[in-house]
């Protein structure tokens, strides 16, 4: 479980976030959505110790993330995340690219993390790519090699940072089904999107942030057929 | 038809005098780089007052001209009473002022690799020295490449001026000859030769390996 209490974070004079409070069990999966600067980027950064913040608590299985004892590569384990920008290790193939934390962090030997990392790739559908170094791949698969290098590790959390933001079009459906996917197999995960269909479908729970606050958060037929703030009503209008 | 003085006695010299150059462009380029690595990964990492102090350092160590610096260096160690001898005090100072270039490009090799990327690696469990050994050096390691065989190409013929400290490499061995059969435009082109023939095979992995490297980009 992860539950969020109250965080704040700023940026130097910029606070991005004022005060969010969520909770996301266990095989639960939550969208969050919102325009551009609402502050959804960052609360994912925050839920693995990438950024650090200001007050409040972030507690994963219990574990509070910012506390001076936590060991942030430990947790990070647990947690899964992917970003808008795919982030490949340019300098290794694909199959290595999956195969580097489990040796380096979980300590597998080359058989072991080889055999994982094929699995996780022929379940995102890449495992055709193993030898092909990421810079002939296409933006949608690196991103599912990106999903895949996450899986490796086994995590309980996965997060998704507006993954198919900076890819063409017709490749989105490709990174979407893979997230379908894991949803369907109880991955808990936490979805920050701009694909509405996505969110709506997917999606235990919406939440829709607006100026560095959660302003709505239930069902997504509640929050996308009878949203209850003037912001989401107002935010929905411009995206849908 | 080749009517010359130069003995094959004389071109032996130049060849070991060449020995010389090479030895001393050994020595400079292992400690440069590594020192170089040291201060470079202090100077994309570290606070800002270790960043001004070591610039302040490095400047002066570049602003010096490397002549002036041999022969300080050289008259310094007798008052200090090192007893090293002129080849030492030559590799010595020629590492450290290697270095200073090598760290300016290891600084830049480490700030060129995406910050995401790093984030990336980092947000998969790994510590933040996995992430420099596995991730950060490999792909900084590319960048820096070309670069530093540039350093090498000019460290070698940096090396020349140690004859100022007496140390006969290949330049100085060849004004030897020409002092003795007064050709001198003949032995500077042997010498120009044996530059080109000493820096050319290494011009030449580099080409290879970057070609090899070219794949992955």
């Amino acid at each position: 479980m992860i539950e969020i209490e109250n965080i704040t974070k700023s940026f130097g004079p910029l606070e991005v976030l004022k005060g969010v409070t969520m909770v996301v069990k266990k095989g639960e999966v939550v969208s969050v959505i919102g325009s551009s600067g609402s502050g959804k980027s960052t609360l994912l950064m925050c839920i693995n110790g990438l950024e650090p913040i200001n007050s409040g608590r972030i507690l994963v299985d219990g574990l509070e993330v910012h506390a001076p004892s936590t060991n942030l590569n430990t947790l990070r384990q647990k947690i899964g995340i992917v970003f808008q920008q795919w982030n490949a290790f340019p300098h290794l193939t694909v199959l290595e690219n999956v195969m580097l934390a489990p040796r380096k962090v979980l300590g597998m030997n080359r058989q072991e993390a080889e055999a994982f990392a094929v699995k996780n790739l022929n379940h995102v559908g890449l495992g055709d790519k193993l030898a092909v170094y990421p810079s002939k791949l296409s933006g949608g698969q690196q991103q599912r090699m990106a999903i895949a290098r996450a899986l490796a590790m086994s995590p309980h959390y996965m997060l998704f940072d507006e993954v198919t933001s900076a890819l063409d079009p017709q490749l989105v459906g490709e990174v979407l089904d893979t997230m379908r996917l894991l949803s369907s197999e109880g991955m808990t995960m936490i979805v920050v999107t701009h694909e509405m269909r996505f969110a709506r479908e997917v999606s235990d729970r919406v939440a829709f942030m607006h100026q560095g606050r959660i302003h709505e958060i239930g069902p997504p037929e509640q929050v996308f057929n009878t949203p209850q703030q003037p912001e989401t009503v107002h935010f929905l209008k411009s995206v849908l | 038809m080749l009517d010359t003085s130069l003995t094959s006695g004389d071109l032996l010299f130049m060849l070991k005098g060449a020995g010389v150059t090479l030895s001393i462009t050994f020595w400079a380029m292992i400690g440069g780089t590594l020192l170089g690595l040291g201060f470079g990964l202090a100077r994309a990492t570290a606070n800002w007052w270790v960043n001004t102090a070591l610039g302040a350092v490095f400047d002066l160590f570049r602003s010096v001209p490397l002549l002036i610096q041999f022969v300080l260096a050289n008259s310094f160690k007798s008052i200090i009473g090192l007893h090293w001898s002129a080849f030492t005090v030559g590799c010595v100072v020629l590492a450290i002022y290697t270095s200073t270039y090598c760290a300016e490009i290891v600084r830049g090799a480490i700030l060129s690799v995406p910050a995401t990327t790093r984030r990336a690696a980092r947000s998969l469990g790994l510590s933040y020295w996995q992430d420099l050994r596995e991730v950060v050096f490999p792909i900084a390691l590319r960048s820096a490449l070309p670069s530093w065989i540039g350093l090498t190409l000019g460290v070698m013929k940096d090396t020349s001026l140690v004859l100022w400290i007496g140390i006969i490499e290949l330049l100085r061995s060849s004004q030897i000859i020409v002092t003795r059969i007064q050709e001198p435009l003949f032995v500077l082109m042997i010498v120009g030769l044996i530059y080109f023939l000493m820096s050319f095979p290494i011009s030449l992995l580099a080409r290879r390996l970057e070609k090899r490297w070219q794949e992955y980009e």
